[in-house]
């Protein structure tokens, strides 16, 4: 609010006051509307104090908080696995790939607070089951290789989409994905090599990289969201270059990058229809199971009850530690 | 549920290498200064990205208005002469 206030003192001491959108005629408000989409056709990259639409606002509000979300939300299935790892080192670097993804969640977070809502609200929204995040976190985490499979697949999924909002229209938002991708990187390495490991072992640890892949595979290709046709918010965040690419094309590029490196250590995709495609330069796949994907996104899939309360339970088991920060603070003021 | 994490926000500045200007990196919400110095190096450093980093709380940033950017930067519009590219001298020369 104070740097609205500054924003409106520093105005009026250049020109006069306008009068608040209210007062403006719609006329005015779509002719200010195309003047803004046509300046996103021209590549200008929004910030947060120029004007934008209310629906670009709140689009890009509820995109990125659930991505903030999904951060948060991600560290969970890794953190089952944090007391279990099988040596030190995979251990350090576990916890090093689960700090990152709080970090992440606080970038984006820090992003969409520029857009007038605070971070508190959303955390709210989170924790009271209101807000959504990645369905594919809702899935377990039951063995070792799991792990491998949530770097290699769910990260380099999120790379493909990440890599392309760095080149999003809102600036903060912008600027949080070029941060994460370099970051990313690094989960998706530890978590491919993971896998590889398993792959020149016995042929126990074989069957367990492969039960995670069976597992893993088609969840994260359905963390591009549904056919573009089905979904409903597409058109707006196109035409905004919220999105620069429809879901199945991100899809379709996750594959056809995927493929090779699952072939490389000997790992089976488990779908039958799988097959380079010459015509298309694109490897053609099977059908995804899309009632599964609304059964978790509508709270039915394995984990969405247990990871809402694990959520919840972090948040209170942290109360002490912003407790002693706030006295802290409160105790240094007075001396 | 109370509003246990409404600290104030506070903006972050990193400066990469030793001489080189302290950029924004972005926020972070913290009871003062201190604790806002170590949230900072945590969110925005983990991999040595800085050498050094500012905070300052968000409110007092006091920033240009983009509505009035033409009005602001007007004082400059005219006054090309101070571009070194704006002197057309003799051709073929190495320097000047």
């Amino acid at each position: 609010m104070r740097r609205l206030v500054v924003t409106i003192i520093l105005a009026k001491l250049i020109r006069p006051v306008i009068p608040m959108d209210i007062n403006v005629k719609m006329d005015d408000l779509s002719e200010k509307e195309n003047a803004f989409n046509d300046s996103i056709q021209a590549g200008k990259v929004i910030e947060p104090k120029d004007w934008m639409p209310e629906k670009y606002r709140k689009q890009l509000l509820r995109m990125m908080s659930q991505h903030a979300h999904s951060e948060v939300v991600g560290m969970l299935p890794e953190g089952n696995w944090i007391s279990r790892a099988p040596s030190l080192a995979r251990k350090a670097i576990l916890i090093a790939k689960v700090q990152d993804e709080a970090g992440h969640g606080l970038y984006i977070y820090s992003a969409a607070e520029t857009l007038g809502m605070d971070r508190s609200e959303m955390i709210d929204q989170l924790l009271s089951g209101k807000a959504k995040y990645s369905s594919i976190f809702n899935y377990p985490t039951l063995t070792w290789a799991d792990i491998g499979a949530i770097g290699w697949l769910v990260d380099g999924a999120a790379i493909v989409n990440q890599t392309v909002l760095a080149k999003c229209s809102y600036g903060p938002y912008s600027r949080a994905m070029l941060r994460i991708c370099r970051e990313e990187n690094f989960h998706n390495k530890q978590g491919y090599q993971i896998l590889a490991y398993l792959m020149r072992g016995t042929q126990e640890q074989k069957d367990m990289a492969q039960d995670a892949m069976n597992r893993w595979w088609w969840p994260a290709l359905m963390m591009f969201g549904p056919s573009d046709k089905e979904s409903p918010n597409s058109a707006d965040l196109l035409k905004w270059k919220v999105k620069l690419f429809t879901n199945d094309d991100l899809r379709q590029r996750f594959i056809d990058r995927t493929v090779e490196q699952a072939q490389a250590i000997g790992l089976k995709i488990p779908d039958d229809k799988l097959k380079w495609n010459e015509e298309t330069r694109h490897y053609d796949f099977g059908e995804i199971n899309w009632d599964e994907f609304f059964q978790v996104i509508n709270g039915n899939g394995p984990c969405n009850k247990l990871r809402l309360k694990q959520r919840n339970d972090a948040h209170a088991n942290g109360q002490w530690v912003r407790d002693a920060a706030k006295a802290y603070a409160a105790k240094k003021k007075v001396n | 549920m109370e509003s246990n994490h409404q600290w104030p926000t506070w903006e972050v500045f990193t400066q990469k290498k030793q001489g080189a200007p302290h950029e924004h990196a972005g926020s972070v919400h913290a009871p003062d200064g201190e604790i806002a110095l170590l949230n900072a190096r945590d969110v925005y450093s983990r991999r040595q990205e800085g050498v050094n980093i500012w905070v300052v709380p968000s409110d007092a940033i006091i920033a240009s208005s983009p509505e009035d950017a033409g009005a602001f930067f007007d004082p400059a519009n005219d006054k090309m002469y101070r571009s070194p590219n704006f002197f057309k001298t003799a051709d073929g020369l190495k320097q000047i």
